[in-house]
This record gives structure tokens, sequence and C-alpha cells, in this order.
């Protein structure tokens, strides 16, 4: 089981969860768009959960050339080509719910 | 440390189980803004609205973009008008409403909460104009919400009051004839009201609160079926601990949006209020919940048992989980807004009375319930005086929100729209009692309100 290091980001980690139908490219599409924004990437899983490709980033945004609106705005322009849906958010939606 | 597990946990609740956050609720306090002159107090109002709510709607898309969770409702609920209008020079307060509907349409948000009276002991000037003009208002706005609160444990019922309200809500169904009676979705009687409600119709800005607060009610009946489904042949120990945990992870979110809220608008945070609230989306839906629990049909043999564990367990979870917990808190019943429960009203199992019964163990009351159009007042108010002695005795808030649909009878069904929903028309009683709700004056408090 991969986890999310405390120790590094500085509360500027996004969740990237990339949902559909495998096909080659999707890793690559994903990890370009996050290149190009400068998001270093910190861990990637990925999974088949009920027949569906799933895949988890967690990308740290300190040094990112982009606001999270326009990351999303991007990773959505990428998930159209790939045919996957992909969110972006920020990690304290996950920390908030299962640690106090 | 997170686990993957956790993550995809959070993943599904907002994509497949309808996790969000029901609404983000700005309270005002409009007590400055008082004048003898009415255009003048209706220009404060508007003003004062629009200047501290301008960035509610984009504060909460914003938030919504970042943690990715919807946030349904942007909504703002304010002094109740009948204190901040009975300065005024006037004998009629649509125009109070009219300077709330205006600014709620300025800054974008569906619904604003506090064309309110307290007349729990007894009503004064100001509380009557108000009153009488409810239906009018309710009749000439789309956005307003109205809640009177006739009774509470340390005061008793003021009958006089319950007995107005039997009328108003007959007149406010009238006047919105054209659209089933919508005016009367607008318009909550109650009992021990909660001053910092952030849910529609009910929601006002208590005397008590601050000149400008944050409240968050979040929501989440999917997330909770989902739960309860996989510990379909456990016991109840393991049932109730599954909904526990499963409120706390929900709670949780509507903490971090509240607080994130306050900071970015620079006003102090509320309340979590912790309601299960459900929408007429499918799989949104309590009934649901309750049938998951191992009932066939919500409303039969077992429903009221079913919903006090669930009401419970979810207060349990959710005061672990909030610093600040209030407002209604527990799981909602309004029949039109739950396909569980239209279904169940439909096939005839979930009653009048059972849903009475319903309301002893979860907050709120009866609520969004479509009745014959040609229900007299007298029995609405008997209806309104049942279900808030149960409040005022058991030391609980509880409301109605009923409509008595014009035009229409048994069988019949109403369409309001939206996360209103609709619903089937279901019977009340015949037997009148009206010589009962006319007998004036208060009902006394309990004994159990003697406690100092």
């Amino acid at each position: 089981m991969n986890h999310i290091r405390k120790d590094d980001g500085g509360g500027n980690r996004v969740i990237i969860s990339v949902i559909g139908k495998d096909r080659v490219g999707i890793i690559a599409g994903v990890s370009g768009v996050l290149k190009e924004a400068n998001v270093n990437i910190l861990d990637i899983s990925q999974t088949i959960m009920q027949d569906l490709f799933t895949m988890i980033m967690v990308g740290d945004m300190t040094e990112s050339t982009v606001e999270l609106a326009e990351l999303k705005n991007l990773l959505n322009e990428e998930a159209e080509k790939l045919g996957v849906r992909i969110d972006a958010q920020h990690e304290d939606v996950f920390r908030y719910m299962h640690r106090i | 440390m997170l686990t993957m597990n956790e993550i995809m946990e959070t993943i599904r609740m907002v994509q497949k189980e309808n996790l969000d956050i029901r609404t983000i609720t700005m309270g005002i306090s409009l007590r400055d803004c008082s004048d003898p002159d009415p255009k003048a107090a209706c220009r404060k109002i508007y003003d004062k609205i629009t200047t501290k709510a301008e960035r509610l709607v984009s504060v909460g898309e914003e938030i919504e973009r970042e943690y990715g969770i919807p946030i349904v409702n942007k909504r703002i609920s304010v002094t109740p008008i009948s204190m901040v209008a009975e300065a005024s020079k006037t004998d009629n307060y649509v125009m109070f409403a009219q300077a709330l509907d205006d600014a709620a349409a300025e800054v974008g948000v569906n619904f604003i909460g506090g064309f309110s009276a307290l007349v729990h002991k007894g009503i004064t000037k100001g509380d009557k104009i108000l009153i009488d003009s409810i239906p009018q208002a309710l009749a000439a706005t789309g956005r307003v919400c109205s809640s009177v609160n006739v009774a509470t444990t340390k005061d008793g019922i003021n009958m006089d009051a319950v007995y107005k309200m039997g009328q108003v809500v007959v007149e406010t169904a009238k006047l919105t004839a054209d659209k089933d009676g919508l005016g009367c979705a607008k318009l909550v009687v109650f009992a021990n009201v909660p001053e910092d409600n952030p849910f529609m119709a009910g929601a006002f800005h208590g005397v008590g609160e601050p000149e400008c607060v944050i409240n968050v009610g979040v929501s989440g009946p999917g997330v909770v079926k989902n739960a309860v489904e996989k510990v379909k042949d456990k016991d109840f120990g393991t049932l109730a601990e599954t909904v526990k945990n499963t409120a706390f992870k929900i709670t949780r979110m509507g903490e971090l949006v509240g607080r994130a809220a306050a900071k970015k608008l620079n006003v102090p945070f509320g309340i979590v209020d912790l309601s299960l609230a459900p929408t007429p989306a499918v799989g949104d839906s309590v009934a649901e919940v309750l049938e998951a629990m191992g009932l066939e049909r919500c409303g039969t043999h077992g429903t009221t048992a079913a919903l006090a564990l669930l009401n419970d367990a979810v207060k349990k979870g959710g005061a672990m989980a909030s610093s600040y917990v209030g407002g209604l808190s527990g799981a909602f019943i309004p029949v039109s807004e739950d396909a569980g429960m239209i279904r169940a009203a439909q096939e005839g199992t979930l009653t009048l009375e059972k849903l009475e019964a319903m309301t002893c163990v979860c907050s709120v009351g009866l609520d969004m319930i479509a009745v014959p159009g040609d229900t007299p007042p007298e029995t609405i108010a008997a209806i309104i005086a049942d279900e808030v002695a149960i409040g005022v005795i058991n030391q609980k808030t509880t409301a109605v929100r009923i409509i008595p649909a014009p035009g229409k009878k048994v069988g019949d069904n109403v369409e309001f729209g939206g996360l209103l929903g609709h619903a089937p028309i279901i019977p009340v009683k015949e037997p009148s009692a009206a010589h009962f709700v006319k007998r004036g004056g208060r009902i006394p408090a309990p004994i159990n309100s003697l406690k100092n």
C-alpha cells in the first residue's frame, strides 16, 4: 500500500485522481500536463477498480506555474482527449476527512 | 499518513454517493437597519446585505473548485424582519420582503431566510404586521423564506399564534394557487426554533448572533445508505457504529468548508449543522437509508426505531467531528424532497400519523407535506398544535411546513420542481378541531421547563 508522506509539500499538495477506461498514454498524458505546470509528482498509485482504470497521483504545487483552478482546466482538457475523468483536489479534503 | 484506500473512499463519496455540502449560509444582522421611514429601512437592508454577502457566491465556488466538493447552495439568513421593521411607520411589510428578494438576486443566492417573527409568548405590533404580510410577501417574491416560532419549552404554546398560522398557511397556498401552493414551501412554523440554523426555509439570524457569521449545513444520505448496505447482516451495534463513522467523515467536510469560507470572507465561523438532508435525486434519500436497515418500505412498523437509531448515531459521529455543532442537527424527513418518502407516501405506507411519530425522534418535523386544498385552517392549526406540542414536551425543535394544495385532493400530485421536489396529496382527518384551536390564549409551559 502506498502512503502519502507528511514531510514534504508544505500543505501545497493536490490529489489528482484519474478514473476511466484503460488505454495507452494515460499516465504520459497526465504527467505531461503536470510537467508543463511545473507540478512535482510525489507519488503514483494505480489499480483496476470495478473494471475501471484508477490512478491516484500526489502532486506538489509549491513551484507550480499555475493556480489550482487553472491546473484543473488543463487536466480537464487532457481528460477529454483521453476519454477519462480527472479530478484535482486539495489534499486538505482527504486529511480533514480521515484525520483529526 | 493517508492511505490510497482513504483517498479512494473520499473520491467515491463525492463522485458516486452524492456527498456534498448542502449549504453555506451567511447570517447577517440587520439590527442597525431600522428606520421610521420604511423606504429608508429597505434601502439600508438592501445595501447591508449586498455589501456583506457580495463575495459569498464567488467564495463558495472557489472552495468547490479547490476541494472538489460540491456546495449545492449559498444562502443568507437575516435578523427576523418583524424586529427590524417594527420601528417603521407602515402597516404592511411586503416591501421589506421585496428588498430581501432584490438583495438575494443581486448577490446570486437562491434563498434568503428571515421574514420571520418570534411569537411564542405573545405578539407585538411588528409581529402582527409581519404575520399578516406573509401570504402576500411569499406570493410576490421568489427567494424569500418565512418562519414563525409559536412555542418554546420555556414558555408553552401560543395558541392564538397557532390558529393564526393555520389561516396564514391556507391564505399563502391560495395566493400561490397557480404553482400548487408553492408559497407554503417557503413557510415554516416552529417550536423551539434554533437561531443558527443554516437550512431553509427555517433559517434566520438570531438575536444572540454576531454581526455576521458563516454556518454550514452538511448532507450525505447517499453516503450513509451505502455504508449501511455494507453491514446488511450485522447486529445493531455494528449498524450504529457504521453510521457514526460515516457521519463523522461527512461532518468533517462541513467543518473544513465552513472554516475555509469564514476565513476567505473574513467573518467568524458559526456552526456545522449535522443534518442528513435528502434531495429528490435517486440515492440521496433518508427513507432509503431506513429501508437499507431492513425495512421493506419507509413508514411501516419499525420506522420510528430505525430513524431513532439513525438520528442518534449521526449526532454522535458528527459531534466528534466538529468543534461547534448547532442548528437543527439530525435527520430531515421532508416528504416531497426525498424520493423514498415520496414512494412510501404514494403507496400509502407513509401516513401523516406515522410522520408525526417519526418527528419525535429526529430533527425538524412535518416537512413538505401536501394535503388536500380544502383542508380548513382550523385543521392546519390543529396539525401545527400537535407537532409543536411534541417539541415543547420533548425539549426539541419541531416544525411544520405543510402545503394545502389548492384544488387538489387525495391521490393527486403536486410539483414544486428543483430541490423542493414533488409530493402526493395525503389525507387528513375529517372531524373538526375548530373549537379546540379557537379557545384562545396560551398552553402553559410544561413542568419539565422548570429547571432553575
